[in-house]
């Protein structure tokens, strides 16, 4: 897709959030010159191809008492990392799953994902779920807490 | 709104986080809020009357609620997340760095705008993050940079497929 000027004046305008307002999309629409109905098709659109992930409430989970985060890396043969991948992706507390190339012999691990939660405690409840399933069987993994957060920037579109 | 209800609306702790020492108070229609509206959020004209036609309750309510949530830190905004544009080279970079240098090395690896997570972890391998450039070049020059000043080889972990939809954060984990 690609973006007019009048995108990117819509983005800048609800990227740090829509007004707090009965008729939010009416009110950008004032501030930019457009009418209601084209700033909600312009964000329909950003959704269809993609450019916007999702649209909604963004909670700032720190705040809300979820402190804990584990990286949990498993060594996945290749052949299997799809099926793997694809059911770590779908259990509910994982909010990152990706496969990265593997660093022998430091670092065989192929698979990543993230797990937060309330404590230790519960992230690691989480994790004992998820090796129960057959889809992990026997796969070798490791647990990586996070004990301090020196950056962590959220993406602002540029 | 009156006082009373909002008392007598505001029961249950969401969370046990006892370690911490900090509780989180949160209403069941504040719970609702956070939890069913991080995706899908309607593009109709009234969209905060359709959420209120959903939890059953008022428009204002639900104004009312957002904007005590987002006073008090726990909504960042109610709005669109967007794709980071893949532009560019990124990669998960992993060092080995010794207890006296952490915090040293840390420092200067958040020196790099290119650097947008930067964590300590409890492995081996013990920091962590993500370096994205314009182009490779860049990015290796980053990564270069930060073995000369640190004396440690950084790993390279690049992406090779992503499986994670994001649905926004998952709550009463």
């Amino acid at each position: 897709m690609v973006l007019t000027e009048k995108d990117y004046r819509l983005i800048a305008s609800i990227q740090d959030g829509l007004p707090l307002v009965s008729h939010p999309y009416a009110e950008i629409g004032r501030w930019l010159g457009m009418g209601e109905n084209e700033v909600i098709c312009r964000i329909a659109e950003m959704q269809k191809r993609g450019i916007i992930k999702r649209m909604g409430v963004v909670v700032r989970h720190r705040e809300l008492g979820y402190t804990a985060n584990a990286m949990v890396v498993w060594d996945v043969p290749d052949e299997k990392v799809d099926e793997a991948g694809s059911f770590l992706a779908a259990q509910r507390c994982i909010t990152l799953c990706y496969q990265r190339r593997r660093s022998p012999p430091e670092w065989p691990y192929n698979l990543f994902c993230m797990i937060h939660g309330l404590s230790r405690r519960t992230v690691l409840a989480s994790i004992g779920q998820m090796l129960a399933a057959p889809e992990l069987d026997d796969i070798p993994y490791q647990v990586l807490f996070s004990s301090r957060r020196f950056k962590q920037r959220g993406g602002h579109y540029r | 709104m009156a006082v009373e209800s909002q008392i007598a609306e505001r029961l249950s702790p969401l969370t046990e986080t006892a370690e911490q020492g900090a509780v989180v108070e949160l209403t069941a229609l504040e719970k609702r809020l956070l939890d069913e509206f991080q995706h899908d959020f309607p593009l109709s004209p009234a969209p905060f009357a359709e959420m209120a036609r959903r939890l059953g309750t008022s428009e204002e309510r639900v104004l009312y609620f957002l904007e005590t949530l987002q006073e008090r830190g726990l909504v960042s905004r109610v709005g669109p997340v967007f794709k980071p544009r893949r532009i560019g080279s990124s990669t998960l970079a992993a060092m080995s760095v010794s207890a006296a240098q952490m915090d040293k090395v840390a420092a200067y690896v958040n020196g790099y705008d290119e650097v947008n997570h930067n964590y300590e972890r409890d492995n081996r391998l013990n920091l962590w993050f993500v370096v994205t450039a314009p182009d490779q070049e860049r990015l290796e020059q980053v990564l270069t940079e930060i073995e000369a000043y640190s004396g440690v080889p950084v790993i390279r972990l690049p992406l090779v497929k992503a499986f994670h939809i994001d649905l926004g954060f998952p709550l009463w984990c």
